[in-house]
């Protein structure tokens, strides 16, 4: 087992937990310490998501990860009022929604901090982190702070 | 060589269906399938023995080996509800090639009897493939699968053309002025845009009554070439045209989400057909929510992109509207057992028959099945016509 201070380890999950795959190790490994990176093909210059062996758009497997600014709008949006599944029963009613990054990929999360309803279409969003139990973190969103 | 080799060489010959006001079947399992294959040969006029290919959402070897028949021509594509579209296809294509000349395809789901078995049925059927991409970048974030999936593309749609939630109700609506003319239909009594948008909100922006059923059913269907149809028991319903085209799997790397591949599959479809939108006197498409259906719309071009919600809200879908749509009552009124596709190219086959009673389509020449699978993921669509057409 792991050290008594590894506290994180011990958690029970609250939610269903990503797996993780060979290609998105570099992601989740980054998440340990809240960053977010995108997967981003070398010969195109453009960005990949979700992450994964070869590039979509020419097949090349030469790859860097970039950091995101986290800053984002919302894409689409809808109140969950059923949870999904049981784990998400005490979360009802949350908000899932695609979130349109800055760098130009589109990834489904949840937008909190603010009542459900609140979320429109085209609203600044930016990035903030919700624990997993074994010490990655999930990206969530929240309404944009200005200033 | 003929560009369009597909239009006319193969007909469906014949359909059968099966749903319940109940909602339930008392047969199920490849009982239940094997049930509707004989009926659709007995509506042919063939019998087991004339099949020369097999078409199945999942294992057309074991259903061919159950019927003790040896196929030549063998489909076992899933692409969920759009599946049966795309069996239609593949055995035009197959029968037009010469690969074979009696192609049969069913389907039978019963998840709501399913509840009270010992074995609590099937179950929620997985993507095929495994969770995959996404267990990983999806399902930690609890969207309701599927009909969250369609409120995102509602949203989408809102946000982007000012779409509402009242003409989104109108076609429930109207869908359901169809069923109350269908006695199988689970649910025939008339509803308001007002009961629609009062049923409790499941993902916003969709209510219950923008949802489809979930009930038994089953279906099956006989394919011939036009030559061998033009003798057996009822009149052929040809295929004009067929396409199909998938550009996402999950809902999440749909790459607009206010537009389906139905654009590909119908331009394609339509143009081996050598039909327009305006020529088509009746639609079958797939409406697992009201979302679903108003994107068929606009996608096959029977409406400008952004302007669904404006063209239903005359009520032109519904009876004695000048785009019938959905006359059996649709997966919002009818039966959706979990992948609908089979019963839009039954009920359209029986119009073009002329065989639907107090919802016939007066002199209905040309229809439309248009299947959606998983989450707007398959367009599969198919223009379908009667003897004149041709
Ligand atoms: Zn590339």
């Amino acid at each position: 087992m792991s050290d008594s201070t590894d506290t994180a380890s011990a958690a029970k999950p609250t939610r269903f937990e990503p797996p993780v795959s060979d290609a998105s190790q570099p992601f989740w490994d980054a998440t340990r310490e809240q960053r977010f990176l995108i997967q981003w093909c070398t010969a195109c210059d453009q960005a990949v998501f979700y992450p994964r062996e070869n590039c979509p758009a020419c097949l090349g497997t030469s790859f860097e990860w970039k950091q995101a600014s986290g800053k984002g709008t919302v894409y689409a949006s809808s109140v969950q009022h059923r949870a999904a599944n049981p784990m998400m029963a005490n979360r009802v009613p949350y908000v899932v929604a695609m979130v349109e990054l800055e760098e130009g990929i589109r990834i489904m999360s949840n937008v909190i901090d603010c009542p459900p309803d609140d979320v429109v279409v085209g609203q600044p969003v930016q990035l903030t982190w919700e624990p997993l139990s074994d010490g990655r973190n999930l990206p969530q969103f929240s309404p944009l702070q200005e200033g | 060589m003929q560009v369009s080799g597909l239009r006319g060489k193969a007909a469906i010959v014949g359909v059968v269906d099966a749903a319940s006001p109940t909602g339930e079947l008392e047969l199920t399992g490849r009982a239940l399938e094997v049930d509707m294959i004989s009926k659709a040969l007995d509506d042919a006029g063939l019998t087991i023995a004339d099949v020369d290919g097999v078409t199945h959402t999942s294992s057309s070897m074991q259903l061919a080996e159950h019927l003790g028949i040896h196929p030549t021509f063998t489909d076992s594509t899933s692409t969920g509800g759009s599946s049966f579209e795309v069996h239609v296809e593949h055995a035009a294509a197959a029968i037009a090639a010469g690969l074979c000349e009696v192609v049969i395809g069913v389907y039978a789901s019963t998840p709501r009897s399913d509840r009270k078995r010992p074995r609590g049925g099937a179950g929620r059927g997985m993507p095929p493939g495994g969770m995959g991409p996404m267990a990983e970048w999806e399902m930690p974030y609890g969207l309701q699968a599927p009909k969250g999936a369609y409120a995102l593309s509602a949203s989408r749609h809102m946000a982007q053309y000012g779409t509402t939630s009242e003409q989104l109700a109108q076609i429930a609506v109207s869908t359901r002025e169809w069923a109350s003319m269908n006695p199988e239909a689970r649910f025939q009594d008339p509803i308001t845009i007002q009961d629609v948008l009062d049923s409790p909100m499941q993902a916003s922006p969709l209510h219950l009554l923008d949802c489809c059923l979930v009930t038994d059913g089953a279906g099956a269907f006989v394919m011939t070439s036009a030559e061998r149809a033009k003798d057996l028991k009822k009149p052929p319903v040809y295929v004009l045209g067929a396409g199909t085209c998938h550009d996402h799997m999950m809902i999440s790397q749909m790459p607009d989400f206010g537009t389906t591949p139905g654009v590909q599959s119908g331009k394609k479809a339509f143009g081996l057909a050598g039909v327009k939108p305006g020529d088509v006197d009746l639609l079958m498409g797939y409406d697992s929510f009201t979302i679903t259906a108003l994107l068929h719309l606009e996608d096959l071009g029977f409406c400008e992109k952004g302007e669904g919600g404006p063209f239903v809200e005359d009520g032109k879908t519904g009876p004695g509207g000048s785009l019938p749509m959905n006359t059996n009552g649709g997966g919002l009124s009818y039966t959706h057992p979990g992948m609908y596709g089979m019963f839009l190219i039954t009920e359209a086959t029986k119009q073009l028959r002329g065989e639907c009673g107090p919802r016939q389509v007066e002199g209905a020449e040309i229809a439309v099945a248009h299947g959606s699978g998983m989450v707007l993921s398959c367009m599969s669509t198919i223009v379908l016509g009667t003897e004149a057409s041709l």
